[in-house]
């Protein structure tokens, strides 16, 4: 009875599968805002933006940061197809600051409009990871 | 009948040559275990990839995309996959003839070349080479292949091409390697077999199709990028694997033959003394 709220959720990466296991809810932020993940969502393929990906399992709740890709959500089945994505142990909390700065003072003096876009980007990713760290 | 000397150092020379591709041989065979297990691990993430994309481009049918229509440009982008280093058998040169056979012509041909040994081949045929990625042949990420997707992904949506191509090596197994080119873009929809939308569901995407198609296409191509990548960096191990197996093997027969020699040039010349110094004996005595 107890398993019934269960559902199987995998996370691939180019480079490896990231997460496999049975779990209760998953919660990630997408395009359209942060959405939370139960079981027999209607069939759905969104896009990730940068944000703290939580795994809910049986035993509790487990981050991670999540930066792009996207997920493609089925009733039994949840698969992020992620092609950033680092537990918490995997962050390197001083690169991060780093990047955070940088790309804040990129930002301050605006120039061309990619460069802001990037700058956005990283700033976004640099502020995700810090966050998961916490 | 060359002297003893002369075969002795020859031999000599055979046996360090035979040495050298022994150990490339080595070298090469670990490296291919390394490509190998790295290709089984982007398999997975390719493959749901390719669902997805399937999915969604015959739910999209019918939406004017630059993605999936034909484009007015004559020019085609060729991403092409070679190595940087040569002795890997006829690993780049099957890269190069393939792109040259394929009927891409050279005026309109945008070549971006990953690995040094395809550049230079392409570059001597009168290709144009647009960017050169070669130090990726050897040591990649997931992050490169999305920066040079990005780059050729770009000069498609400026309209600078018309088409995107990937020339690289399957790798089916250790043994077979093919050289495969791969039409990236635009994915046309009867290029597309639509296997996997039968499963009774209909999936529904979030933005908009046409938003996600612009967001996915993108990821879609670096995947499939980063997925050759691995391919090529499996098919070279395992062809300069091969082709070193047949130079040690070579070597070896080699070497069996021109023992045999010196050991005859050995025989001959002691047989030659000993006839001397006897007919020297008999003379004197």
């Amino acid at each position: 009875m107890s398993d019934s709220n269960l559902f199987e959720l995998k996370i691939i990466t180019p480079e490896r599968v990231f997460y496999e296991g049975q779990v209760s809810m998953v919660e990630f932020n997408t395009t359209e805002g942060e959405i939370g993940i139960y079981k027999m969502h209607i069939p759905t393929t969104v896009i990730i933006e940068p944000g703290i990906l939580t795994i809910t399992e049986p035993e509790g709740p487990k981050n991670a940061a999540l930066h792009a890709g996207f997920a493609e959500i089925l009733p039994e089945k949840v698969t992020i197809l992620a092609e950033i994505v680092e537990w918490p142990s995997e962050i390197d909390l001083e690169r991060a600051e780093k990047a955070k700065s940088r790309a804040e003072e990129r930002l301050s003096h605006k120039e061309s409009s990619l460069d802001v876009q990037r700058a956005n980007i990283a700033l976004r990713k640099a502020i995700c990871r810090i966050n998961t760290l916490k | 009948m060359a002297s003893m000397r002369d075969i002795k150092r020859r031999r000599t020379s055979v046996q360090s040559t035979q040495q050298i591709t022994k150990a490339m041989k080595l070298v090469s065979t670990v490296k291919l275990q390394r490509a190998k297990t790295r290709a089984m691990q982007s398999k997975t993430y390719f493959n749901s990839m390719y669902q997805t994309v399937t999915n969604l481009l015959a739910k999209a049918k019918g939406t004017a995309s630059i993605y999936t229509d034909v484009q007015p440009s004559p020019r085609k982008a060729v991403i092409v996959l070679t190595s940087n280093r040569g002795l890997a058998g006829g690993y780049n040169s099957n890269v190069v003839k393939m792109v040259m056979q394929s009927g891409i012509s050279q005026e309109d041909a945008d070549i971006y070349a990953i690995g040094r040994k395809g550049r230079e081949a392409l570059e001597r045929r009168g290709y144009t080479i647009r960017e050169d990625f070669s130090e990726l042949a050897d040591e990649f990420e997931y992050a490169d292949a999305i920066k040079v997707s990005n780059q050729v992904m770009k000069s498609y949506e400026a309209g600078e091409v018309g088409e995107v191509y990937l020339a690289y090596t399957n790798f089916k197994n250790t043994v077979s390697h093919v050289p495969t080119l791969l039409k990236l873009l635009p994915i046309l929809p009867e290029d597309t077999q639509e296997e996997s939308v039968d499963d009774g569901l209909m999936m529904n995407f979030e933005p908009q199709d046409e938003e996600a198609l612009k967001m996915i296409i993108p990821k879609y191509v670096s995947s499939l990028l980063h997925g050759a990548l691995v391919e090529a960096l499996a098919s070279e191990n395992g062809a300069r694997m091969q082709a070193m197996d047949n130079a040690t093997n070579n070597a070896e027969e080699m070497i069996e033959g021109l023992t045999l020699k010196y050991n005859r040039a050995r025989q001959g010349s002691i047989t030659q003394e000993l006839t001397e110094i006897i007919a020297g004996a008999e003379a004197i005595s």
